[in-house]
């Protein structure tokens, strides 16, 4: 039997698995399709303090092998999410991950804040990387400066471990992801959806009303994979990696390229048991080859 | 809601670019009701990459049926597949219409435009067995644009057509035919699915005569189960507006509470 379970240091997970924010609802959406106590972890919808709309529709377009969303995190806020969904995912034997965002760094604060009074969240995942929410793809996951105060800030607060999710839409993403390491990050992960435009040839407008939105999917993971080798290589926090994973193949990619653990999202979308499945295939594969322990593939490409 | 991923292919019709597939999934077709939908994936591989969905067009036993029009690259795929082959689908999904016991021994008026037929065919069947009539407005393009036509008159539904061009029926749109024989009689309700002008005009028609009135709203949809918050319409909710999922609280709605969009200057 094959070992399968990651040591992040600051949580261990039973797999390397973890479904992704914003593809994964609050965990509930999935509860027909698959036993959340399979999987390594799930990261919850983003969560603002207070609830919100998102953007106005058409959110979605489809792209060669991908997906561009313009969702723009609409949620239910703190108290409903605590009162209404953290009671019924909290049973679970698994990692539940809060993805926490805000419109300023004081909202981020007042979120983490909140949440680390109540019970059943094994670490935050700090969402600084959203390109829905602000003109032109503007968030914090931009600049490392913006990074290491909105990571330092939060740090302060959390009494949970920190994970934050970075942008590719930046020249040098090392610079940005070493910010948050000195900031206190727990963790990295990425990486978020890509800035991307879809157009209408009949009406010569944008496919979504938000004109951009973040392309994910199999397109992308190639450019994930480079940018999670480049970070993995030289920073000393676990990095979770994700970008495009269909098939536990894709994970093993990551995973072989540096990544502790991966995040598995559009691809909920397509299979909702797309989660259970890639655990099945990487169990699959550590047979077929050998492995005790899924551990000693991290990393472990031969440059 | 169901994962089948070996729905089997065991019929297929087809009329210029309008098909009818007729899938066996037991499980599934035990659950359906009028109104609700399924999502197709369209094959294994990375492009299209998400799944399509498809309203319930009938169901009969182990089988549904689903009725499309090839409007794009995944409606074209699925357009090449054949008796035998199997599809993974997901469903059934949704509300479905409120075709409810009060509506027994009354006349109800569906209207679809285009491939807006294809969830009504499975509303009417439910409707005549609860003991309510059924008179059903179907509207195309063309004469060409009304493939279910024939099948409809076959089961001995009153049916009543309109072309755009006037190469069937009523010259005009299926709203306006709707409008005139509205004069004439007043059903208990109007069910009606369609383009959203089509059903924005019937819904107009429907308030002015205070007729109660359900529509089925279409949208793209990354997933269908409630996952992605990307199929979103504003609908009206208490004293004021949200946007809400159509797949998860749809896709059919009360006209009184669907906020329709402006028509574009």
């Amino acid at each position: 039997m094959t070992d399968l379970s990651v040591d992040l240091g600051f949580i261990k997970l039973k797999n390397p698995v973890i479904a992704a924010s914003g593809t994964f609802g609050y965990g509930l959406e999935f509860e027909p399709f698959i036993d959340l106590n399979l999987l390594g972890g799930f990261v919850v919808k983003g969560l603002y303090f207070s609830p919100r709309e998102g953007n106005a529709p058409p959110r979605l377009a489809e792209a060669s092998s991908g997906l561009i969303n313009a969702i723009g995190l609409p949620g239910i806020g703190v108290e409903r999410f605590s009162e209404e969904v953290l009671p019924r995912i909290r049973k679970y034997d698994t990692a539940i991950i809060v993805n926490v965002c805000g419109e300023s760094e004081e909202e981020y604060g007042s979120v983490v804040e909140f949440l680390d009074k109540k019970e059943g969240i094994s670490a935050y995942e700090l969402n600084i990387s959203c390109p829905n929410v602000k003109k032109d793809g503007l968030c914090p996951a931009l600049s490392p400066e913006a990074t290491f105060s909105a990571v330092s800030l939060v740090r302060k607060i959390s009494s949970r471990p920190l994970i934050t999710k970075l942008s590719p839409n930046v020249t040098d993403i090392l610079e940005i992801a070493l910010s948050a390491q000195e900031a206190g990050s727990d963790a990295i992960s990425l990486v978020n959806t890509f800035l991307a435009l879809a157009v209408d040839t009949e009406t010569r407008r944008p496919k979504l009303a938000n004109v951009y939105g973040g392309l994910s999917g199999p397109a992308i993971k190639p450019i994930a994979l480079r940018m999670v080798h480049q970070v993995a290589s030289r920073v000393n926090i676990p990095v979770i990696g994700m970008g495009g994973i269909l098939e536990g193949n894709d994970a093993l990619e990551f995973l072989i390229a540096g990544a502790k653990a991966v995040e598995v999202g559009t691809a909920n979308f397509v299979d909702p048991e797309a989660t259970k499945r890639i655990i099945d295939e990487l169990n699959g594969y550590c047979q077929k080859m050998g492995i005790d322990r899924i551990e000693t593939l991290i990393g472990s490409l031969r440059t | 809601m169901i994962k089948d991923p070996r729905a089997r292919i065991v019929g297929k019709e087809s009329w210029r670019d309008y098909f009818l597939m007729r899938l066996e999934s037991p499980r599934i077709a035990d659950r359906s009701r009028p109104g609700q939908f399924i999502m197709v994936r369209i094959n294994a591989h990375h492009h299209p990459l998400l799944r399509r969905p498809f309203s319930i067009h009938s169901k009969n036993g182990k089988t549904i049926e689903i009725f499309f029009q090839v409007a794009g690259l995944g409606t074209d795929l699925l357009s090449q597949k054949n008796t035998d082959e199997t599809l993974d689908i997901l469903g059934p999904l949704g509300n479905g219409f409120k075709a409810e016991a009060e509506l027994k021994g009354k006349a109800v008026a569906l209207v679809g435009g285009g491939r807006g037929i294809a969830p009504l065919y499975f509303l009417a069947q439910e409707l005549r067995s609860s003991g309510a009539a059924s008179r059903i407005f179907y509207g195309g393009k063309t004469r060409a644009d009304l493939p279910l036509r024939e099948n409809l008159e076959k089961q001995g539904f009153d049916i009543s057509c309109s072309t755009d061009d006037g190469s069937f029926g009523f010259k005009g749109f299926v709203s306006d035919l709707l409008k005139a024989e509205l004069k004439k009689f007043t059903p208990a309700r109007i069910f009606a699915c369609g383009p959203e002008p089509m059903m924005k005009k019937i819904s107009g028609t429907a308030r002015q005569k205070s007729i109660p009135a359900e529509f089925s709203l279409e949208s793209v949809m990354g997933c269908g189960f409630g996952a992605c918050w990307g199929c979103v319409k504003r609908i009206k909710r208490g004293d004021g507006e949200e946007l809400v999922k159509i797949c998860e609280e749809g896709p059919v709605f009360p006209a009184e509470e669907i906020v329709w969009e402006e028509e574009e200057g």
